[in-house]
């Protein structure tokens, strides 16, 4: 227990008249002494105090319950996606193009396994510098007002639904021309881009002060000091961030269903094609609108290869933010 | 691009002006790109917000605000109205941030008070891991195996016993409807209201909480009397941040609510929301005015979208709640 005053009813609940001490006198009090605690009596909390303590103690079992459910919800979510989806996995299923037609059996996911990673890969290569560059504005140049409008964008881009993104990147990119892998990952580039200027932000203001001022002492400019001091110390944190905002857009499903065409059939890498590119998540969203027995065995494949990376990418990004100097 | 109009350092002539007029360069660029990075951010919002109304134009100036709350939506007629998916969306993110407030707020108690330090740091990456779930998984499970379990178990027995409720009235058939879709949202939005929470109770002053138990005060009245009323604004804004979560999930509602087309009073049946509407009919459009009332539901929903979140802002001044929502 870490209440240190939960057995001590007297002081609260219980107290005689006046503050009396009142066992003291217990033959002038008479029968007046029964209603007057005996503080020579065991500390167990009677009557009001019982009922409080039985409270808090529902209180607090709720709360832990409300946990569990949690927890439990996460482990049931993961065993049905493991349970069912490691019985599927075979070198084929990570090597095959998907059958031709709908209701065939067997058939791997090759191409929306590439197809994730070089969408991924490239929305990467756009976010990540941008987000960086936008977290040291707002630490190193912005002033008070324009840091904070910078933040409030970039926390609604954050609160814009994903799929008002995806229809957004159609408009843009897809209509008059036609679906890519590229517009796959500029919208992705879009939702990742506030997660990791954010987080960089985050962990760029965690960079002790003294280390600038010491550059600055020592007359070193200033980005020789964000290239020399700022950014090598935040390395680790900036990862961290790096690698959740890909794990966030690894599953995201929303952004990509106009854009990448569901006729994609065979590996390709190539985000510049007419085609568009297959991915993991617009695969899985499909079959997952067919009733079809074979199209949800391979879905439960593709959906346990995505949450195994995704909640693996989660894990690796902790232990490396434990590691990190700069960690919280 | 101030930086610009500074003077450009000292007279070249000795290897050390050279390097200082470099470090100018290299300042006035570094600033440069950062200042342009930084607006990209603000041109996205900006640029959204233009071809989502521009996308939409033809079926604003055809329905008007009208679309609102006309409930037929038969594109082959040219009769597009937005009422039952703004009641759908509406139904299904109450639901779910009525189920998800109390939760989450409950998790973020137990994880920064009641848990015992070694749990806390298990318990609480776990339930940040349920966030990570990505949408698309969630509702292929809610298909597939959550659905079944409503059919058989819970809505059978909500029927029984809660039967005389209009919400509960009709007969569990298929186990997709607007229930399940409101629990999927449910699950989805618990994490975002308990890791906010959880971090705001954190920066309750330890003396505040002291004082309150060395007056006698048991843990639940401590929390009661002192936590939650010094944090409830930041709660408040959590909940916000779960309710532009929840209104704008598009596909893990499009695969478990089963695509209604009519508002139904019973919870069991189907229905259909603005941003399910979307990801269900943008492959098989059959018209132009179709094409703009869909970007038209995307207006809508990126307004509400950004209400909540501005009002999520608004309400927690004090506390940075960008910071844990951008995790």
């Amino acid at each position: 227990m870490n209440d240190p005053f939960g057995s001590s009813p007297e002081a609260t609940d219980r107290p005689g008249p006046g503050g009396q001490p009142a066992a003291e006198e217990p033959d002038v009090l008479g029968p007046l002494a029964m209603d007057l605690p005996d503080p020579s009596g065991p500390l167990t909390p009677s009557g009001h105090l019982r009922r409080r303590q039985l409270i808090s103690r529902l209180a607090e079992a709720t709360q832990t319950a409300a946990a569990l459910l949690a927890v439990a919800v996460l482990g049931i979510v993961v065993y049905s996606v493991a349970s069912r989806g490691a019985s599927v996995l075979s070198i084929g299923f990570l090597t095959k193009d998907p059958p031709q037609f709908v209701g065939v059996r067997g058939g791997g996911i090759a191409p929306a396994i590439v197809g994730t990673a070089v969408i991924i890969a490239l929305a990467t290569a756009v976010a990540m510098p941008i987000g960086i560059l936008t977290a040291l504005y707002l630490t190193e140049f912005a002033g008070r007002w324009p840091a904070r409008a910078i933040r409030l964008a970039l926390d609604l881009l954050n609160g814009v639904p994903t799929i008002v993104v995806g229809l957004f990147v159609f408009g843009l990119l897809v209509v008059g021309h036609h679906q890519s892998g590229f517009a796959g990952s500029f919208a992705l580039a879009i939702v990742m881009l506030p997660l990791i200027a954010r987080a960089t932000q985050e962990v760029l203001l965690l960079v002790p002060a003294g280390l600038r001022e010491a550059a600055d002492a020592l007359g070193v400019s200033r980005w020789r000091t964000v290239r020399g001091v700022v950014l090598p110390t935040a390395r680790g944190g900036i990862l961290t961030a790096t690698v959740l905002a890909v794990a966030r857009g690894a599953g995201e499903t929303a952004p990509l269903i106009f854009l990448s065409s569901i006729f994609a059939n065979t590996v390709s890498v190539n985000p510049f094609g007419h085609q568009g590119l297959a991915n993991i998540p617009v695969y899985i969203f499909t079959l997952s609108e067919e009733a079809n027995r074979y199209g949800f065995a391979r879905a439960w494949g593709a959906a346990f290869i995505l949450l195994a990376f995704i909640l693996l990418a989660n894990l690796g990004s902790r232990a490396l933010n434990r590691r990190s100097t700069l960690s919280r | 691009m101030s930086a610009s109009t500074k003077p450009a350092g000292a007279l070249p002539g000795n290897t050390r002006s050279r390097v200082r007029s470099a470090d100018r360069i290299g300042d006035v660029v570094l600033h440069g790109l950062c200042m342009l990075a930084a607006l990209l951010a603000v041109l996205a919002i900006a640029a959204i917000a233009y071809k989502v109304i521009d996308g939409a134009s033809a079926s604003i100036s055809r329905f008007g605000l009208g679309f609102l709350v006309h409930s037929k939506w038969q594109p082959n007629f040219g009769i597009l109205g937005a009422g039952v998916l703004v009641y759908g969306t509406a139904v299904t993110s109450l639901i779910a941030l009525l189920l998800s407030v109390p939760l989450g707020i409950s998790i973020a108690l137990y994880l920064s008070m009641v848990a015992p330090l070694r749990v806390r740091s298990v318990i609480g990456p776990l339930v940040e891991m349920l966030a990570a779930i990505p949408s698309v998984i969630l509702g292929f499970w809610g298909i597939l195996v959550f659905g079944p379990f409503l059919q058989r178990r819970l809505e059978p027995f909500l029927h029984s016993v809660l039967g005389f409720l209009p919400i509960f009235g009709a007969t569990p058939t298929t186990g997709t409807g607007v229930f399940n879709a409101s629990l999927i949202l449910t699950i989805m939005v618990v994490p975002i209201i308990a890791s906010i929470s959880r971090d705001l109770f954190l920066t309750v002053p330890q003396e505040l909480k002291d004082g309150a138990t060395a007056l006698g005060a048991t843990r639940w009245e401590v929390l009661r009397g002192v936590v939650l009323p010094s944090s409830a604004s930041g709660v408040a804004a959590a909940a916000f941040l779960g309710l532009g979560r929840a209104l704008g999930e598009a596909i893990a509602v499009t695969q478990v609510i089963g695509a209604g087309s009519a508002i139904h009073a019973s919870l069991f049946q189907t229905g259909d929301t603005l941003a399910s509407r979307i990801a269900e009919e943008y492959a098989g459009a059959v018209s132009k005015l179709q094409i703009a009332s869909l970007f038209y539901l995307a207006f809508i929903l990126l307004v509400i979208g950004l209400l909540a979140n501005i009002a999520a802002q608004l309400i927690a001044r004090r506390f940075d709640v960008g910071r844990v929502a951008a995790r």
